[in-house]
């Protein structure tokens, strides 16, 4: 394969000042990007700037810098709203992260619209964060949970969700992306076919927006939810898409300031969309910082951050392939740049603390999908995860590394 | 030997490596040659568990002093956890329940018994010494 370069990596890894550093005397190569990202310059002084200025209670201020944090808050929505392709800043509600929307949808929307005897559809490549909530849900009320199951390549079974689609189920909640795997399900078509029998769907975002061109309208999904921290953006904060007439219909989530309208003891009126679901003060430095993270990525361009990293996942695919006992989890004709992979004989914690120690940081474990991993009759795999920021030269450090731990260990 | 001596004489042993590919050699190498537990005693019991890895852990008294038997599924944890029975394990509970573990910071291994770790030595640790509370109450 040839290796052209698609980005200007020298330029892009001089905006992550975090990557210029030695781990136990090696270069650091950052392979976790699918637990969090590092951040760019640019986020790091939009937050440093916002606090050093504009700092200010948002929304309520008829001062100047309370209107400049409001200003630049809300300046974040549209940019959200752009990212994801709304159709109006009211249907985008700023969480703390993908799980805070996931349980905002399950705790509304579902107890007010979910009763006994319905069916809720989840998959078996789920995120914790995205079987939880809806576990807890269907405890609650007496409701079925239904789990699409996974084939050998780490794909959703397309024909088994087919059959368990019915006019008892009411909510389909699936990944857009799989983080323990990187399989880029078929959420388009997942969605098409709920919505045929009359369920909302909620898509986990989470690991998608860092690599896909997201369109909520053309997906037409109902609920969309994803983490700032996963695309370059700061800890903490995320945002929740949902259709207007939905958001309209739904209960409050939590009650508290800036969610009101009219507050007497007798009776509270609710505040208009988005606000009605954001109460109390929120995160506001870490959501202004999220649109600094949005436009590095235009800034790169999109599908040139997607070619890169493609290009990291397959080199790095065709290399690991050629380690004695390594075998993939995970081999999905559509996946983003994830190579999950186990050894023979070999505990992923020893790869991982060994690895750690040759300044090469992946993730080991369960990913948070234990599920998955039963699926697959394994303990947890190793995963290195890459960003725009990663090089061939990296991937080569892990291959290298992955030799040497296999030496230390045999 | 007393359960410091045990601990000093692990850290010479350590003093020789200055490479750290080198130690983790010789944690590996006690990881494999740690004889482990039956799988008939790998139970619920005495399981330990960590996020990522488990460790398991069984206690029984011989005369006066407490004998320690464990395993792990990851063989850095395991040549860990032989570290911590050879120091503990064939003492009174008294002087288990006493000890002050100082060894694993001095090789240079604290990491391991940081929370974030998750490999269940935390908890080990503090399950030895709750056994050797236990035993000294009886
Ligand atoms: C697929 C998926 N869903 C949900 C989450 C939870 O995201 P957060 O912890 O930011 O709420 C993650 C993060 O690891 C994820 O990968």
């Amino acid at each position: 394969m040839t290796l052209t370069e698609i980005v200007d990596i020298q330029k892009i890894r001089a905006d992550f000042p975090v990557l210029d550093q030695e781990i136990n005397g090696k270069k650091l190569v950052y392979f976790d990007n699918a637990a969090t990202t590092q951040k760019p310059i640019a986020v790091i002084n939009a937050l440093k700037h916002y606090y050093e200025f504009d700092n200010a209670n948002i929304h309520r201020g008829i001062h100047t810098l309370a209107e400049r944090a409001t200003r630049d808050f809300e300046a974040t929505r549209e940019a959200v709203r752009k990212f994801l392709g709304a159709a109006s800043t009211e249907e985008i509600i700023f969480t703390s992260g993908t799980t805070n929307g996931i349980n905002l949808v399950a705790s509304t929307y579902g107890r007010k619209f979910i009763k006994e005897g319905d069916e809720i559809i989840i998959s078996g490549l789920e995120h914790h964060s995205n079987i939880v909530p809806w576990q807890m849900l269907c405890e609650e009320k007496g409701i079925t949970l239904k789990v699409i199951p996974v084939n050998d390549r780490g794909e959703l079974d397309m024909e088994v969700y087919d059959q368990l689609l019915s006019e008892k189920v009411k909510l389909v909640s699936v990944n857009h992306v799989s983080n323990a795997l990187g399989t880029i399900n078929p959420v388009k078509e997942i969605i098409a076919k709920a919505h045929a029998v009359g369920a909302v769907v909620m898509i986990d975002g989470a690991q998608a927006t860092s690599h896909l061109d997201i369109d909520v309208q053309d997906l037409d999904a109902d609920f969309y939810a994803f983490s700032a921290h996963k695309l370059y953006g700061p800890t903490g904060v995320g945002a929740l898409y949902g259709k207007k007439a939905l958001l309209e219909a739904m209960p409050p989530y939590m009650g508290g300031g800036e969610m009101i309208k009219e507050v007497t003891f007798e009776k509270t009126t609710y505040n208009e969309l988005p606000y009605k679901f954001e109460a109390g003060t929120p995160n506001i430095a870490d959501v202004v910082a999220l649109k600094a993270a949005l436009e590095y990525m235009d800034s790169i361009g999109r599908d040139k951050i997607a070619a890169h990293e493609d290009m990291l996942l397959q080199y790095a695919t065709e290399q690991l392939l050629q380690i004695e006992g390594l075998r993939m989890i995970g081999e999905a004709k559509n996946k983003v740049s994830v190579a999950s992979f186990v050894i023979e004989g070999i505990h992923p914690q020893d790869i991982g603390v060994l690895l750690d120690n040759l300044g090469v940081a992946v993730r080991t474990g369960h990913h948070c999908t234990q599920p998955l991993m039963k699926r697959f009759n394994i303990l947890g795999t190793t995963r290195a995860s890459f960003a725009v920021y990663n090089t061939i030269e990296e991937v080569d450090r892990l291959i290298a590394g992955l030799h040497r731990v296999k030496k230390m260990l045999a | 030997m007393t359960i410091n001596e045990i601990q000093d004489e692990i850290i010479e042993e350590f003093a020789l490596f200055d490479d750290w590919a080198d130690k983790y050699e010789y944690i590996i190498d006690m990881g494999k040659k740690l004889k482990g537990l039956p799988q008939d005693q790998k139970t619920e019991d005495n399981i330990i568990k960590g996020c990522q890895s488990q460790v398991w852990l069984n206690a029984h008294k011989e005369g006066d002093n407490l004998i320690f038997e464990a395993d792990s599924e990851a063989v850095i944890v395991k040549g860990l956890v032989s570290m911590l029975i050879r120091v503990l394990s064939g003492h009174s509970p008294k002087e288990i329940a006493e000890s002050e573990l100082y060894f694993i910071d001095q090789i240079g291994m604290s990491q391991h018994l940081a929370q974030t770790r998750s490999n269940g030595l935390v908890s080990m640790v503090k399950q030895m010494k709750n056994y050797a509370i236990a035993y000294q109450l009886k």
